[in-house]
């Protein structure tokens, strides 16, 4: 048979075709291999989950070793719609939860609501629950299989052995989207420290996530690990504290605030180790713990009397006469007084002109120790006037600035930094701030009240506190700080350097002499305890309401402990209820217990209310 | 007849032998890649995928050797018994077989089920060389193309009965056969043309241009079709001068008509372009009575056909087609984002081979493949597993080794002495080339979902014999050809 040669031809077209295909389709592996990065990340997205691991949150411990906060575990309940979604019985869920199916269905509606559930998806899981606790979650997990999509996780929340200290602890919470954004450590869910030592020591306590890298499949199940684990990381557990804190003196401090509105702060002078630090009214720490927080949290934060603030430290105060012994020192610095042979005269005040500051009635004239001791007002008055009206500044204004300056110097009217959050600075007037409110015409007499801790000046807490260590120390203080260390870390060096103030060591003496004559025979007599050497001054601050109730000491004289302030709010005279608060609670520091005495004078103090009216604070 | 079986072992053309050997060795390992799982590494126990795979292999070379030694004339002598025997047992298929997923295709034999369809085609291909190598044969004569027609049509509609729409595809390849014999370029270029237009009609039916007025599918297809006929008319050599002219004068007033229509009054170009496809094919049809030339008969017929294709098409599309269907095309055109449903599996495929950058991930690491995203990852989507374990590197050698065998099958099927060994060799060619086309087109998201398997690669007994079959019994027609002219 002849062979047919007409089409010979067409059969490089047809190979043409073939070639034609295969190129084409090796240009496209190459666009979809090599040019596109898309296909990549899709892919992992697809076959790895990332199962994070959260570390154990680092405990706190007080000065002594005891144990104040730690962990235990809570569940929490997440479903993925797309399995759960006519598939499970209801009733019985609920049943085994001990919820209401109005409550499954709150949450239901809750997860599907995509403004209040930004990261909505019928295919990922979804908080269904949070912080359900080991009795809770046991049924339940044990029916987990007839729940299918239904997954329990666990996670860590807070215990506190004492419901002691909540403002100090702060507490933890989730991670809120402004957070979120801050720092990229956290995902949607997480919890962070919101206020207090969680919050200011969240790098340390948090520790470091641990990743683990697993496969899943098509259907969402998990198969193993990827790459046999060699790409995961172990957590790493949050640093412990142990916090200057002695939870006995906290404890007792909190005790006798009960009713009262007011702080305390007790400094280890030595160190600027706060001992203990009281905010009252308070709250118990657990209220921020668990699925009530929010409600919870609301209800503090709406309460006339604003327990949320941390008044030891935010809370800003008239000093009152407590100011006296750190103007004593400036007068002593700046020559303007002669420890024994100044002596100012009181006629039941400072009388200048028709200028008056009243004080009690007392000797007259009096030296500066005495005027310590008795807190004479006019004193100091006199004190001040002849600063600022000292020729040698040049002018009111230069004078002023030198005070200032004196004042800043012993931790007044900045921050001091101690390492929690919402310090306030309080307020230290400049000679600016007195140009403006008098247009450049004022003096002495015009500042007057600023000599005895009142006027424009505003001290929280622990400036008086400080202002008590650094007269302990004669003159340096160490920033306060309640974390006494990091496990593991060394202490951040700003609480290990020590401030000077401009004041010379020797001028200490005569008003530590003038302190220690208070309690002997002044203002302070019932803040005495016996066998230790106490000095204190007190403080009656005038405000609209009735007088605050200040006290600021220290013990024992050389060598000293412990230097506390305690401020209670329309408390009356400092010997009220300053005095005997600040007196129990150093005894308590400083013998390890209360005699049979100072315990019914505790109790005494304890029950004893003050009425402060239903006005917001 | 001894001697002849002897030399069988001498003439067989051993370099595609190796090919194939070495196609189904990676088609293997790709297996174990698929069908890996997580903790489970026995590739060799007969109850997992790659066991089983391994038995149909080792039968699929019991079963080359045996073809090899064959009588090469047998092939020749039994193709229409072998045609009609098969054609019955498709015919029996429909209704003894299982509802499997809908498809009545797979017969149980035992504790192994065959698909028929599979069989069908080295039938088929050995009835079309027998009928082209008849006495007399002549393409251009009506009752010969009809019969090769109905030979392709009766498997076709056969398989199609079995609700096994891509396998029956598959007989489309033969239309490259049949242009290699002598049938017409221009019944492969209408064939191309008649996609073309489908594929821009479709794709940008609802797309406008002109001032929201005219339809850019329609518009551009029309476009095309005066333009295709212009070129039929210069190619064909019927006033190929007048055509370049006539083109001209087309595209001239192709701008003017836009021009108005931006700057004076908007109105659908449409009418233009349609009016120019109307007036060519008056003028051919004009020109085919004057001067009795059939050339323009055939043009004009080309212009008005296509046209009406269009429309048609489109009708067909919006009016005939279930939503479903319309959805898979509509995805297939880059029309919708469908990625949840008819355009998952290809979604997922494109993941899967584009996550293998260029080196892969390494045999057995593929993420995509082994945790299941991909479906049918053994079977039609197997290219995936390469593409994502062995990276471009891999695939495209892969395709390129693809390319050498099916080329390597042109080159043989060319140096057959004989018509039948000739028209033999190029239906397998035709076959593999299509069956690569289209699966790995429908890997690559370029061709639509069908799912035909990749010779060699795909899991299955059925098709790998169906393959290898239709393979060996070329290589035995080739291996003989030096005994033709004794």
């Amino acid at each position: 048979m002849a062979k047919d040669y007409r089409f010979e031809k067409r059969r490089f077209v047809i190979g043409g075709i073939a070639v034609a295909i295969v190129l084409i389709y090796i240009i496209r592996l190459f666009n979809l291999q090599i040019v596109s990065q898309d296909y990549k990340k899709y892919a992992d997205s697809n076959a790895l989950y990332h199962n994070i691991i959260t570390p154990s949150r680092g405990m706190m411990y007080d000065r002594n070793g005891e144990l104040l906060v730690y962990n235990q575990p809570a569940y929490d309940i997440s479903v993925v719609l797309k399995e759960a979604e006519n598939n499970i019985d209801t009733l019985e869920l609920c049943r085994s939860l001990h919820i209401t199916k109005a409550y499954f269905q709150e949450q239901m509606t809750r997860i599907r609501n995509p403004r209040k559930n930004p990261g909505y998806s019928r295919y990922t899981q979804q908080l269904f629950m949070t912080q359900v606790s080991p009795q809770d979650i046991g049924e339940f997990q044990e029916k987990l299989f007839r729940f299918p999509g239904f997954y329990i996780s666990k996670r860590i929340i807070r215990q506190y052995k004492y419901n002691i200290a909540s403002h100090l602890f702060g507490d933890i919470a989730e991670v809120s989207p402004k957070e979120l954004k801050k720092d990229d450590y956290y995902r949607r869910g997480d919890y962070i420290g919101k206020q207090g030592i969680e919050r200011s020591y969240e790098k340390s306590l948090r520790g470091e996530k641990g990743v683990e890298i697993l496969l899943r499949d098509a259907r969402g199940r998990l198969k193993g690990p990827y790459k046999n684990g060699t790409k995961d990381t172990k957590p790493v557990p949050g640093s412990d504290l142990v916090l200057s804190i002695d939870a006995k003196v906290q404890a007792l401090g909190e005790y006798l605030m009960k009713d009262k509105i007011g702080a305390i702060v007790a400094i280890e002078p030595k160190t600027g180790e706060v001992l203990c630090m009281v905010s009252s009214p308070t709250y118990s720490p657990e209220l921020m713990v668990g699925r009530a927080r929010s409600k919870n949290l609301g209800q503090l934060y709406r309460n006339v009397r604003k327990p949320l603030i941390n008044r030891s430290i935010q809370g800003t105060y008239p000093p009152g006469s407590t100011f006296k012994p750190a103007e004593g020192l400036v007068y002593l610095q700046e020559g303007i007084i002669d420890p024994y042979t100044t002596k100012y005269p009181c006629h039941n005040g400072f009388i200048y002109k028709n200028l008056r500051v009243g004080c009690h009635t007392h000797p007259s004239p009096l030296s500066l120790i005495p005027a310590i001791a008795t807190s004479c007002n006019s004193f100091f008055c006199w004190g001040l006037y002849h600063l600022i009206g000292d020729k040698k500044y040049g002018s009111s204004q230069k004078a002023l600035t030198v005070w200032k300056n004196h004042m800043v110097s012993q931790g007044f009217g900045y921050r001091l930094g101690i390492d929690i959050p919402g310090e306030s600075r309080g307020f230290i007037p400049n000679s600016d701030y007195y140009d403006k409110i008098y247009r450049g015409h004022w003096n002495g007499l015009t500042v007057i009240s600023i000599a005895i801790g009142q006027g424009e000046i505003l001290l929280t807490p622990l400036q008086i506190a400080n202002l008590s260590a650094q007269i302990a120390n004669r003159g340096y203080y160490y920033t306060p700080h309640v974390v006494k260390e990091v496990k593991g870390k060394s202490l951040d060096s700003k609480y290990t350097e020590k401030h000077r103030t401009t004041i010379d060591t020797k001028n200490y003496d005569y008003i530590v002499d003038g302190m220690r004559e208070a309690v002997l025979n002044g203002t302070c007599r019932a803040g005495a305890i016996p066998g230790i050497e106490v000095c204190g001054k007190t403080g009656t601050a005038q405000n609209r309401g009735h007088d605050h109730s200040v006290f600021m000491g220290f013990a024992p004289k050389e060598n000293p402990e412990i230097a506390i302030s305690v401020y209670v709010e329309n408390g009356g005279y400092g010997a009220v209820f300053g005095v005997p608060i600040g007196s129990l609670l150093m005894e308590q520091y400083l013998t390890g217990t209360l005699s049979e005495a100072s315990k019914a004078r505790a109790e005494y103090i304890r029950n004893r209310k003050i009425y402060y009216g239903n006005a917001e604070r | 007849m001894a001697t002849r079986n002897v030399n069988v072992w001498r003439h067989v053309d051993w370099i595609t032998i190796c090919m194939y050997l070495l196609l189904i060795l990676c088609g293997w390992l790709s297996i174990c890649g698929a069908s890996f799982e997580v903790g489970q590494i026995d590739f060799f126990s007969f109850d997992s995928r790659t066991g089983k795979q391994l038995i149909w292999i080792f039968c699929s070379l019991g079963l080359g050797f045996i073809l090899l030694m064959i009588e090469d004339r047998f092939y020749e002598l039994f193709s229409f018994p072998i045609y009609i025997g098969m054609m019955l047992l498709l015919l029996a298929t429909i209704f003894i077989a299982k509802d499997v997923k809908g498809s009545h295709s797979w017969l149980q034999l035992g504790p192994i089920s065959l698909q028929p369809a599979e069989f069908a085609k080295f039938a088929t291909a050995l009835c079309l060389s027998r009928l082209v190598d008849s006495y007399g044969f002549d393409m251009s004569k009506p009752r010969f193309s009809i019969r090769l027609l109905l030979t392709i049509l009766l498997p076709l509609f056969l398989i199609i009965a079995q609700k096994e729409t891509g396998s029956a595809l598959v007989y489309v390849a033969f239309f490259l056969v049949f242009y290699r014999e002598g049938m017409p370029g221009a019944i492969l270029f209408v064939g191309v043309s008649a996609v073309v237009y489908f594929v821009i009609g479709i794709r940008f039916q609802e797309e406008l241009f002109c001032e929201g007025t005219t339809s850019i599918g329609y518009y551009a297809v029309l476009t095309l079709i005066l333009f295709f006929s212009y070129g039929m008319m210069y190619v064909n050599h019927i006033k190929s001068d007048k055509a370049i002219r006539l083109g001209l004068i087309s595209i001239g007033l192709l701008i003017a008509s836009y021009l108005v229509a931006i700057y004076l009054i908007p109105f659908n170009q449409v009418y233009t372009i349609g009016t120019l496809d109307a007036a060519l094919a008056i003028y051919l049809l004009y020109q085919w009575i004057a001067r009795r030339a059939l050339p323009f008969f055939f043009v004009a017929l080309f212009t008005l056909g296509s046209v009406g294709f269009l429309y048609s098409a489109n009708y067909v599309f919006t009016d005939v087609l279930e939503y479903h269907q319309r959805t898979r095309i509509k995805v297939l055109l880059g029309m919708i984002e469908d990625i949840k449903k008819a355009g998952y599996n290809v979604n997922q495929s494109k993941i899967a081979i584009g996550s293998g950058g260029f080196t892969g991930k390494g045999f057995l690491n593929g993420t995509q493949t082994k945790l299941n995203y991909v479906p049918e990852q053994d079977t039609d989507f197997i290219f995936c597993t390469i593409g994502e374990e062995q990276g471009f590197l891999g695939s495209s050698l892969i395709l390129l080794l693809y390319l050498t065998f099916i080329l390597r099958l042109l080159y043989l099927s060319e140096r057959q002495p004989t018509t039948f060994g000739r028209v033999y060799g190029y239906s397998v060619f035709s076959i593999f080339l299509f069956h690569l086309f289209i699966n790995v087109g429908m890997v690559l998201g370029l061709t639509p979902v069908i799912g035909i398997p990749l010779p060699f690669f795909s899991y299955g007994g059925s098709s790998l014999w169906g393959f290898t079959l239709l393979l060996f019994i070329f290589l035995r027609i080739d291996a003989a050809r030096t005994t033709q002219y004794r």
